[in-house]
């Protein structure tokens, strides 16, 4: 990804304020704030400034500018990387805002440009009237609510990123639609779980060769990474293009509307895992562009997702996995970033020693992931 | 729910299922076996965990082998120490002939993946033993263990000849399962390995099968894959004399952590066997040294007879040859050192080129390798005839603490 990317204000649907963040928005001074209205962040590749650092509890509004050249995503996150809210895939030069509703408490306020890495932080403190005790059974309806949020924010992002990708292959351009291709996916890969539980939909849409039944067609992500990579052209994609982007439009709708239950998400966050194990290591997702890596990363990511959605009420039922968690996710990502290059990876061209040193982090993260849904089913 | 322990898979162990919950990481006790009477005779028993030594070193051979060596990937001690005490738990059922864990292999909730893999449900104890033993990379800076590394833990030398490949050589922690049941060697293995993931990683893994030696004068010699019968004159338990002045490793000896211990040396011997198998039975008796059918010394009757070093043929030639590989590793010729060997066959399918994938997984236990293995190896590298149909492809040496009592861990004393 880079700043060369096409920036579609228009399926984005957000407001556009390209004159004032012309400036890096770390030197720019911090917008007027009457302590009420909603929170300004000023986000640059180097900065993530908000206009204020405590807001009461309830409802609050963060409005985010990017003012640098990469992308960015802005997060809230409560202890150990839980999502609270978050927007993904602002732009340079956009400004998109997150509504979240925030109990009192201590949180970290996180931009991410380029995507990438832990971001940057900074503290966020919530006053007012300290929460009602939870149950264990509010805990988790919330870890579903909040899982349901992330969620819809990746569909959305992955219908805006599929349609470019579309619009490249369509329009014939090779480079960008090549570009374009593990970025759209990481969207994908992220809720991977939930789309395959709407059954046809995901063959439909990530299949690989080998996965098609003899006299059926195969279509999809994969389809056309074999036209691009190994045809090295665009031409005789554009149906492919379509049809994934009807697919990929039935599957944002569809997972609007999905109720998982916490042991879906358990689940889901172990056969993210079983992804990587299976699939990335070894080189088998991408095989023709080798862009597995991307892959890699989206589907921890996404396990990870579901697992901090959880991670309130396994913090009440086993505080020692919620620590080993922590620990080995961020194992995980260290491996992995080893490979990171630009805002992207480098290719899938690992030697058996490099490859094993991922396994044996993979290994270590899915085996305690692969608790926790005992641990959530225990009554 | 109601049974909470580890099952058995022994009716006669049922009872001990009552015993009391030790508290170690949700493993079940096993206070209740330690009074259990030993039954190495009875080739579907269980041999007994605890003791002053470490099971697996001269209880009479099994049939079967898995042997594991693994990387540390953890850099914390405490989780190294914490592995170490769940593994120890786990060996004390697993070798029970019980299931792992506080649910076993199918007594616990649906959602949760069962704690036992399962595959042993039903299998007998089947005289698994499990033996730990650790490499000198553990004794490097991570763990703050290097002033407790032995001296007698040597890096091995460069021998002639040697072939190691490093992803089936060395390794900071070697575990050891020998059963008559290749599938209860198996288990033990995949479910330590499991316990340790995060912690962990297996670096290689061994099956073996038809023991090579034997430990016991009550077992019979068995034959490796030249042919021959193999460990004739090994070290047998019931030489206990010679046991303290060759397996064990003495209070004079330290660090006092191994006292009561022995160090391992494994090397994965690949056979040429489709060539050995094109020489003619004389060469291959001369080789040897021995008599293929009987294992008889050349120019004896008896396998057990006497070896008569200087008994010459009517050309003036020894009847057994200088360069043979009796003679090479007899003590007679290595100032004394003798090994308690105890390897196995392998055969790990074939090479690609039609070939049998095929050798002998050797592990010798010894008091001292400085005076031992590295001696005697040296001298068969050099000169040994048998080098022509071998090579030594794997290597691993590894100092194996003594037994642990109930409620103690493997190296408890070493991590002190």
């Amino acid at each position: 990804m880079s700043s060369s990317l096409p920036r579609r204000a228009a399926v984005l649907g957000v407001v556009i304020s390209l004159g004032a963040l012309t400036a890096c928005a770390k030197d720019a001074p911090a917008a007027k704030d009457d302590g009420t209205g909603p929170v300004s962040v000023q986000a640059s590749d180097s900065g993530c400034d908000l206009s204020r650092r405590d807001v009461k509890s309830g409802t609050s509004t963060f409005s985010v500018s990017n003012g640098g050249s990469k992308i960015t995503e802005f997060y809230v996150y409560a202890d150990g990387d839980r999502v609270m809210g978050e927007v993904e895939n602002i732009g340079p030069g956009l400004k998109r805002d997150l509504i979240v509703e925030l109990p009192t408490g201590k949180y970290q306020a996180v931009c991410k440009p380029g995507m990438v890495g832990d971001g940057i932080r900074g503290d966020l403190t919530v006053t007012g009237d300290a929460p009602a005790q939870v149950d264990e059974d509010t805990l988790l309806k919330q870890a579903t609510e909040s899982y349901g949020r992330y969620i819809n924010s990746q569909a959305v992002a992955l219908e805006q990123k599929t349609t470019e990708f579309v619009t490249a292959v369509k329009g014939g351009d090779l480079a960008k639609a090549k570009a374009l291709f593990p970025v759209a996916r990481t969207y994908y890969e992220r809720m991977e779980p939930v789309a395959e539980s709407f059954g046809d939909l995901d063959p439909k849409i990530d299949a690989r060769v080998n996965d098609v039944e003899p006299g059926a067609q195969w279509t999809g992500f994969h389809r056309i990474e074999q036209g691009l990579w190994v045809g090295n052209t665009t031409k005789g994609m554009e149906k492919y293009a379509d049809q994934l982007l009807t697919d990929v439009k039935t599957l944002v709708v569809k997972s609007k509307t999905v109720k998982l239950t916490p042991l879906q998400l358990a689940n889901g966050a172990k056969e993210l895992l079983d992804e990587v194990a299976t699939g990335k290591i070894g080189g088998e997702e991408d095989r023709y562009s080798h862009t597995d890596l991307w892959d890699f990363q989206a589907n921890v990511e996404g396990s990870q997702a579901a697992v901090q959605a959880l991670r309130p009420a396994l913090q009440k039922r086993d505080a020692a996995l919620v620590s080993t968690l922590d620990t080995n996710f961020k194992a995980v990502f260290a491996a992995v970033g080893k490979y990171r290059q630009g805002d992207g990876f480098q290719l899938y061209n690992l030697n058996a020693a490099a490859e094993k040193q991922l396994s044996i982090v993979v290994d270590g993260l899915a085996e305690p992931v692969s608790k926790v849904a005992g641990v959530i089913a225990k009554k | 729910m109601t049974e909470r322990k580890g099952i058995s898979r022994r009716g006669l162990f049922g009872a001990a299922g009552a015993a009391v919950a030790t508290g170690v990481a949700g493993y079940a006790a096993h206070s209740a076996l330690a009074s259990e009477p030993s039954q190495a005779a009875d080739n579907n028993g269980p041999v007994e965990f605890h003791g002053p030594r470490q099971a697996g070193i001269i209880t009479p051979v099994q049939d079967r082998l898995h042997f594991a060596a693994f990387d540390v990937t953890t850099t914390s001690r405490d989780d190294l120490i914490a592995l170490l005490k769940e593994w120890t738990a786990a060996s004390a059922l697993l070798t029970a002939g019980r299931d792992i864990g506080q649910y076993g292999a199918v007594n616990g909730p649906d959602e949760a993946p069962p704690e036992d893999t399962g595959e042993a449900v039903g299998l007998p104890p089947a005289r698994l033993t499990l033996t730990v033993g650790f490499g000198p990379s553990l004794f490097d800076k991570r763990f703050g263990l290097a002033a407790h590394r032995p001296k007698a833990l040597v890096d091995l030398p460069h021998f002639i000849g040697d072939d190691l490949d490093p992803t089936r050589s060395g390794g900071d922690i070697a575990v050891q399962a020998c059963s008559d049941d290749p599938q209860v060697a198996v288990h033990a293995i995949r479910n330590l390995a499991r316990i340790g993931f995060g912690r962990v990683a297996v670096r290689y893994s061994q099956l073996g099968f038809g023991r090579t030696s034997s430990t016991s004068r009550a077992q019979t010699t068995p034959r490796n894959l030249f042919g021959f019968k193999d460990g004739t004159r090994n070290l047998k338990l019931e030489d206990t004399d010679k046991l303290e002045q060759q397996v064990w490793v003495q209070p004079e000896d330290g660090p006092d952590w191994m006292v009561g211990g022995s160090y391992l040396v494994s090397r994965r011997i690949r056979m040429n066997i489709e060539i050995w198998d094109r020489t003619s039975l004389g060469e291959q008796e001369g080789i040897i040294g021995r008599g293929k059918g009987t294992g008889a010394p050349l120019g004896k009757a008896d396998e057990f007879d006497t070896i008569d070093f200087a008994a010459k043929q009517s050309d003036g030639r020894p009847k057994i040859p200088a360069d043979s590989h009796v003679r090479l590793a007899h003590p007679d010729f290595n100032k004394g050192a003798e090994l308690l060997r105890r390897g196995y066959n392998f055969v790990d399918g074939s090479d690609g080129l039609g070939r049998l994938d095929a050798g002998l997984f050797f592990l010798a236990y010894q008091r001292d390798p400085r005076k031992q293995f590295i001696p005697i190896q040296t001298q068969l590298a050099k000169s040994d005839t048998m080098n022509e149909y071998i090579h030594h492809v794997g290597s691993g040496i590894f100092a194996c603490p003594p037994g642990v009592t109930p409620g103690e861990h493997w190296g408890e004393k070493l991590f002190v």
